[in-house]
């Protein structure tokens, strides 16, 4: 097997030294600075993979010829060292694609500063950087003989560290591969160090996650804040009059904008009800339907079907609720003396009701068949009655999936913005009355950053204002589903 | 020696599969139970007795819990079972169309093998089926209902400071003196147990024997067991099963003291099964 293995190894370093010469080719044939340079970091790294298969053969056949007991599989011995080579190496070269070119910059800026700039270029400071860049790219149009010389000192700095930093990077790896061999002995615990470096690596992944978001909430919260410079809170939140548009002159109307976004919450609100209103007893009813009574083959059929709701994008959604659905409760409504605008939210409400009811009756109807059939026997033989057994026995077990699903069409809900957009109208008007157009945040978001817009006027901030409190609405939300979940799991598991 | 009754003579089966008629409670004809193509019950014809207990046993896989799942109709559960031949409560076919199948399970009440308490407190569990029949007149009569099944399965002593906690939280013997509670709650007239004591120690053991005991004066009760030493304490009449047909029906001392078909013979000798 040692061999079969060697000779896999062989295979596989002759296909990347293939590649590897593909590359070099290649960059040499472009010859652009920035595509050769980027080429070469990804030929260093290309390098690095091929050491540490080495070290991955090499360990695994040497962990394979011990004789002795050893603590781990030869595979985890051959994991072990190629890590332990390859690792090294790949912070080296992160570490240099962080630092190297903001340090060679500042170097090039050094330059320059000890050259007598053109006045011109003297005014412009922070557009330098980028124009040495263009410059040393290759593609810069100004020809300022001092931008010149910067850009070319840049890119020889660039070429020098990159010759550093690939000698580092190799040397690093080496250096940890020769760790490797030390450690290599029948006693290392190689099963263990793999199992430990898998943890780590998955809890990046998580901390990327948490990051991002916390990315997302920071700038939010940044940019909300510019905004309430300009806006009190106090009017955001409790003003009863949007109506963003500033005027260029200060005597037009509306030189103001009113930034009080309550009929934004209060269209959200009724919009998002009117939806659910619909999805959640249709959902679950058809939920209780395929998964109680409905005969085997029938839900494997319907289900899918249904699911299919979901997947229609929300503009055909939208276009059936402008150009089908609203004329049609205009007219009905017409036919019966009630008022009902053209567009409405009952319009947009209903037809997104229908969009989100898969996900109440999907995840509604896998959680009701996940309940133990056992418990249905035993509700069963007490002469209980099929609905009976229902009301009081399953679905109490499978509340905490019927929330979970319900919540989620509540978020999807209150996120959706193409078929407000289409449906409802812009106007945004402070009623409770379902047959007028009301707008809501996400669609007034949209229609804050559509357009060339500055971008630190009130107008323009007030999207991302409007965007945490949507995102605070949503995670209380989430709290709440989480809360009355863990209530009912502590009850019944 | 064979003996076998005048009425519909069940070919296979020998002892006394039948009882008097006017003593009959539960009566099977030529009863067969398919799982799809899975033959599991062959022309089974029994009877169970009034106001006595008749245990069922036999190997695993012998049908017993199938057996029994017919005589309250929990096989129309399953899709793929079929049940064909005639099973009478008191005279009436249970397989009648027009037959309610809600009311019979109500009058034919059923253990489980496993014990299944519903994910609600003990209280709920126990009140769960007289509610459903509004057996109980008001909230004290519902109390009384439920302490005294509780108390009757012996199960009460235990958990009396907590009748609110979840049913799920109590151990696996006690969850099935829990179901046994919960069955007896409605009065049924005739009670299945299946193998209503494979999770209790002799002592809780003892206490639902002594139940049984007690209930047989009332009710009509027929129990699987894999204990022949409990089928023999508890049981009038025994019926040996062996893959899917009824080999052997008698009276339980008979039964054990001289056997007439040597698969029983070899059964209780403990020679295979
Ligand atoms: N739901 C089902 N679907 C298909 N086959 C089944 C089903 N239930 C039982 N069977 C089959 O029917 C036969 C009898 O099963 P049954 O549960 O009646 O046995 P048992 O005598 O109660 O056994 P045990 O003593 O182990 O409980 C078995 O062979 C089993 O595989
Ligand atoms: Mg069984």
């Amino acid at each position: 097997m040692g061999t079969l293995f060697c000779d896999r190894v062989r295979a596989i370093a002759g296909v990347v030294f293939q590649v590897v010469l593909g590359i070099v080719k290649d960059a040499v044939r472009q010859g652009s600075t920035r595509l050769f340079m980027r080429m070469h970091v990804l030929m260093l790294i290309a390098v690095l993979v091929l050491v540490s298969v080495f070290a991955f053969g090499i360990g695994h056949s040497r962990a394979e010829a011990m004789t002795c007991p050893r603590h781990s599989l030869p595979q985890y011995h051959g994991q072990c060292a190629a890590l332990a080579t390859f690792l090294p190496g790949l912070v080296v070269v992160a570490l240099w694609g962080a630092l190297e070119s903001p340090f060679a910059l500042i170097l090039a800026l050094d330059r320059l500063a000890e050259t007598p700039l053109s006045p011109l270029a003297a005014a412009e400071g922070h557009f330098l950087t980028a124009e040495i860049q263009a410059l040393a790219a290759g593609h810069g149009s100004r020809k300022d003989p001092a931008l010149m010389m910067a850009a070319q000192h840049y890119a020889e700095l660039r070429q020098t560290g990159f010759v550093l930093m690939a000698v580092l990077a190799v040397g690093a790896s080496l250096g940890g591969w020769a760790l490797a061999w030390r450690r290599l002995t029948p006693a290392c615990r190689a099963r263990n160090s793999i199992e430990h470096a898998l943890k780590i690596f998955m809890i990046l992944c998580a901390t990327l996650a948490v990051l991002t978001t916390v990315g997302i909430v920071v700038s939010l919260v940044f940019e909300s804040w510019r905004f309430f410079n300009h806006v009190s809170l106090m009017d955001f939140l409790f003003g009863l009059e949007w109506s963003p548009q500033m005027a260029i002159r200060a005597d037009q109307v509306g030189a103001s904008g009113a930034f009080g976004a309550v009929p934004l919450f209060a269209g959200t609100l009724l919009i998002a009800g009117i939806a659910m209103m619909v999805a959640v007893p249709v959902g679950l009813f058809t939920a209780i339907y395929t998964a109680e009574y409905a005969a085997p083959r029938f839900r494997a059929l319907v289900k899918p079907l249904l699911e299919i709701l979901a997947g229609i994008p929300t503009v055909v959604y939208g276009f059936f609720a402008a150009l089908t659905v609203a004329p049609f409760l205009r007219d009905t409504g017409a036919a019966l003396g009630v008022a009902i605008s053209s567009e409405s939210a009952l319009a947009a409400g209903g037809v997104m009701g229908i969009m989100i009811i898969p996900f109440v009756s999907s995840l509604a109807d896998d959680v009701m068949i996940a309940v133990p059939k056992a418990l249905r026997e035993g509700s069963l033989g007490l002469g209980a009655t099929r609905s009976e057994t229902i009301r009081h026995v399953v679905l109490p077990a499978a509340l905490p999936g019927i929330v979970g699903g319900i919540l989620l069409a509540a978020s999807r809900a209150i996120g959706e913005t193409m078929i407000v957009v289409m449906a409802a109208g812009l106007s945004a008007k402070l009623t409770a009355n379902p047959f007028t157009a009301v707008t809501t945040v996400t669609v007034q978001i949209v229609t804050l950053l559509v357009g060339d817009q500055e971008f630190d006027s009130p107008k323009t901030l007030a999207a991302f204002a409007l965007g945490l409190v949507l995102f605070v609405a949503t995670l209380f939300l989430n709290v709440i589903a989480l809360q009355v979940v863990r209530r009912y799991r502590q009850q019944y598991d | 020696m064979t003996y076998r009754a005048s009425n519909d003579p069940p070919h296979g089966t020998v002892g006394a599969p039948r009882v008097e008629a006017a003593r009959a409670k539960l009566t099977a004809c030529n009863v067969d139970v398919f799982y799809g193509e899975k033959h599991a019950i062959k022309d089974v014809s029994l009877d169970i007795g009034r106001n006595e207990v008749t245990a069922l046993i036999g190997p695993s896989g012998c049908g017993k819990s199938t057996f029994m799942r017919c005589l309250n109709r929990m096989n129309d559960i399953i899709d793929i079972c079929r049940v064909t031949g005639t099973i009478t409560l008191d005279g009436e076919d249970i397989y009648d169309p027009k037959i309610d199948v809600v009311h019979l399970r109500a009058r034919v009440g059923m253990v489980f093998q496993k014990p299944n308490p519903f994910p609600k407190s003990i209280f709920e569990n126990v009140a769960y089926g007289p509610r459903i029949h509004g057996l109980a007149s008001g909230k004290a009569g519902l109390e009384e209902i439920v302490l005294t099944s509780l108390k009757r399965a012996g199960l009460l002593e235990e958990v009396k400071d907590r009748l609110h906690a979840p049913g799920t939280s109590l151990s696996g013997g006690q969850q099935q003196r829990l179901c046994i509670a919960r069955a007896i709650a409605v009065s049924p007239q005739v009670i299945l147990m299946d193998e209503p004591c494979s999770a209790l120690d002799p002592i809780a053991t003892a206490r639902i024997e002594e139940l049984i005991d007690e209930l047989q004066h009332n009710f009509t009760i027929v129990i699987v067991t894999h204990s022949m030493q409990q089928a023999a304490r508890v049981s009038q009449r025994t019926a040996f099963f062996h893959l899917g047909e009824l080999i052997e029906c008698g009276m339980t001392e008979q039964i054990f003291t001289n056997p007439l078909h040597r698969l029983t013979q070899g059964y209780l000798t403990g020679r295979f099964g």
